[in-house]
């Protein structure tokens, strides 16, 4: 099993873990992954990948308009918005 | 009234009058009270439910009742719900509210149906024990110092406790019928995309699927029929047409009157401990009403576990991205950056085994590591799916365990992930696969229930639930209750 950089996954799935949480969160991947580690000693050889359990494809719909646009009701649930706008810490000085 | 009454016999109540809505919802909405220390409900929605209540007591009186009308139900605090919190037992949506209803909720509710309020969960759905809510663990009304399975456990527990009838449930690998069978309740999870997931929070989108949790087959078969169909807000629900499901709530449920062939899959018994005496009853007893039981094999069942930590982990991380601290949510205070905002948030507001899945997904899915992982587990689920396509070349419907044992005690697996990933080892198979399955109790160890697992073929909800019936005609487990409040 490869070393797992836990610093790179945390970067990817943008959380931040404190030292303990860091320890912790190490150990646990590492026996994850050992257990899934599992599926290599199975045979897959000429297996065609299943992505949908019934083998659908998924539905294409007409293009028509069937929703209203109701940003203020939407809004509602998000923590800082302001003129329609979602608020967030200065990106570029 | 008896509060373990199934939700036909409620109909027939209200239907002669010897209760209106309105005090069937109170009768429940005290017994939720009485037992709270369960810690069932995330929230109980009292007011919303005495003002539906009147509503189907008026249609009542009109006589133009259905069989949900004035009947309380629960919806596992994963359905989106306008204008009630929708947690999915997480601190990142501890104070979100819905702007729309779920396709299930708005189908219940037309139905008639009164939500008493939102039933505990393990947050976002990963787990199998309801430990992993941000509102605390819920106990097995058998036995407080024991799980009540995962992650729709509040659902089972709140049905086993007589807190309501019926409740809704979604199953990604085991979700319903694990707890299900834990606290000794009926519990079904249909065929892939039978049901819309249409406002249902999503965990792992190729796998999700919601189900009923109730005191018989006959009772999920009710609620399934007016939950499930085509719904063209859920591109992955299907077109598959079935009368039967449609017409079977008013129709009701009949006794399968055909002696079906029953597989036994040498895999799923094999290091079985304590079940195994009472799921060998339970085929004996479908043998004695005609059914013919055979020997099967599932040769890939070993590759389910890993296959599945995968796959679900991969579309965990994906769906979960959306918890940004932006959209909607919880926010960390005073963020220095967007970067530190992104971070504290999702670290704050997702609990420890949230945060495992997404890590573990990520890892699957980074650079270097997609082919021997994803694309792998992607492959062992062709394979798993090909056994039982193989299996029911011989067979009408298997019979398994649902868990490899009773409830455990709580605090016994939190410390091993991989242990607890290991209590679903009988019901993910059939989720990879796409399939129906159900679980009902069969019986007790120790005074702890057991459940007895079907599968069947994609779309044979029919037989499934038919078979059910058949087997609760001739026992009386399913009618088992806990000394509870």
């Amino acid at each position: 099993m490869a070393n797992i950089d836990i610093n790179h996954l945390c970067r990817l799935a943008q959380l931040a873990l404190n030292d303990a949480e860091h320890e912790a969160v190490r150990g646990d991947l590492e026996r994850i992954i050992a257990m899934v580690d599992q599926m290599q000693a199975m045979n897959t050889d000429h297996v065609e990948p299943l992505a949908h359990p019934l083998d659908a494809s998924q539905r294409l719909r007409r293009d028509e308009v069937t929703e209203v646009v109701d940003r203020e009701r939407y809004q509602l649930g998000a923590p800082a918005t302001q003129d329609g706008l979602y608020l967030v810490p200065r990106v570029v000085e | 009234m008896n509060e373990f009454a199934s939700i036909g016999e409620l109909a027939r109540g209200l239907r002669r009058g010897d209760y209106s809505s309105v005090e069937l919802v109170r009768h429940y909405l005290a017994r939720i009270q009485n037992n709270a220390s369960l810690n069932t409900f995330i929230s109980v929605t009292e007011d919303e439910a005495l003002i539906a209540a009147a509503k189907a007591d008026q249609t009542l009186q009109r006589g133009k009742a259905g069989p949900l009308t004035g009947i309380p139900l629960a919806h596992k605090d994963i359905f989106c719900t306008q204008g009630i919190p929708t947690t999915c037992g997480s601190r990142i949506l501890e104070n979100w509210i819905a702007p729309y209803d779920a396709t299930v909720v708005a189908c219940l509710a037309s139905a008639g149906a009164v939500l008493l309020g939102k039933t505990n969960m393990d947050e976002f759905a990963m787990g199998s024990s309801n430990e992993n809510s941000y509102f605390g663990a819920v106990l097995n009304p058998w036995d407080n110092s024991r799980v009540p399975g995962g992650s729709s456990g509040g659902s089972a527990a709140a049905v086993a406790a007589g807190l309501t009838p019926i409740a809704t449930g979604t199953d990604t690998g085991g979700s319903i019928r694990q707890p299900a069978a834990f606290c000794g309740v009926s519990g079904i999870k249909p065929t892939y995309g039978r049901v819309s997931r249409y406002g249902m929070a999503a965990f792992a989108s190729s796998l999700d699927q919601a189900g009923v949790i109730g005191h018989d087959a006959q009772d999920l078969a009710v609620v399934l029929s007016l939950m499930s169909g085509l719904d063209p807000r859920d591109s992955t629900s299907s077109d598959h047409v079935d009368s039967w499901l449609e017409s079977v709530a008013e129709s009701g449920l009949q006794p399968i009157n055909e002696g079906l062939n029953i597989g036994l899959p040498g895999e799923y018994f094999k290091d079985l401990g304590e079940g195994r005496a009472l799921l060998e009853a339970a085929a004996r007893e479908l043998e004695s009403a005609g059914c013919r039981l055979s020997e099967i094999s599932l040769p890939h069942t070993d590759a389910a576990i890993p296959a599945y930590y995968i796959i679900s982990g991969a579309e965990a991380s994906t769906n979960l991205s959306r918890y940004d601290g932006v959209h909607f949510g919880y926010r960390c205070e005073n963020p220095k950056s967007l970067q530190d905002l992104y971070q504290r948030s999702r670290s704050e507001g997702f609990g420890t085994e949230v945060k495992r899945r997404i890590l573990t997904g990520t890892y699957a899915l980074s650079v270097g590591y997609f082919d021997a992982y994803y694309l792998k587990a992607q492959k062992l689920r062709r394979l798993i799916q090909q056994d039982f396509l193989a299996a029911f070349e011989q067979v009408d419907l298997i019979l398994a365990p649902t868990t490899p044992g009773v409830a455990f005690h709580t605090g016994d697996l939190t410390g091993d992930p991989v242990a607890m990933y290991q209590q679903d080892i009988f019901t993910i198979p059939a989720s990879l696969a796409g399939l129906p399955a159900l679980s009902l109790p069969c019986g007790f160890s120790n005074g702890l229930p057991i459940g007895m697992q079907l599968i069947g073929a994609h779309f044979s909800e029919r037989q499934l639930l038919e078979t059910s019936a058949l087997y609760q005609q001739r026992t009386d487990w399913h009618q088992h209750h806990p000394e509870v409040a």
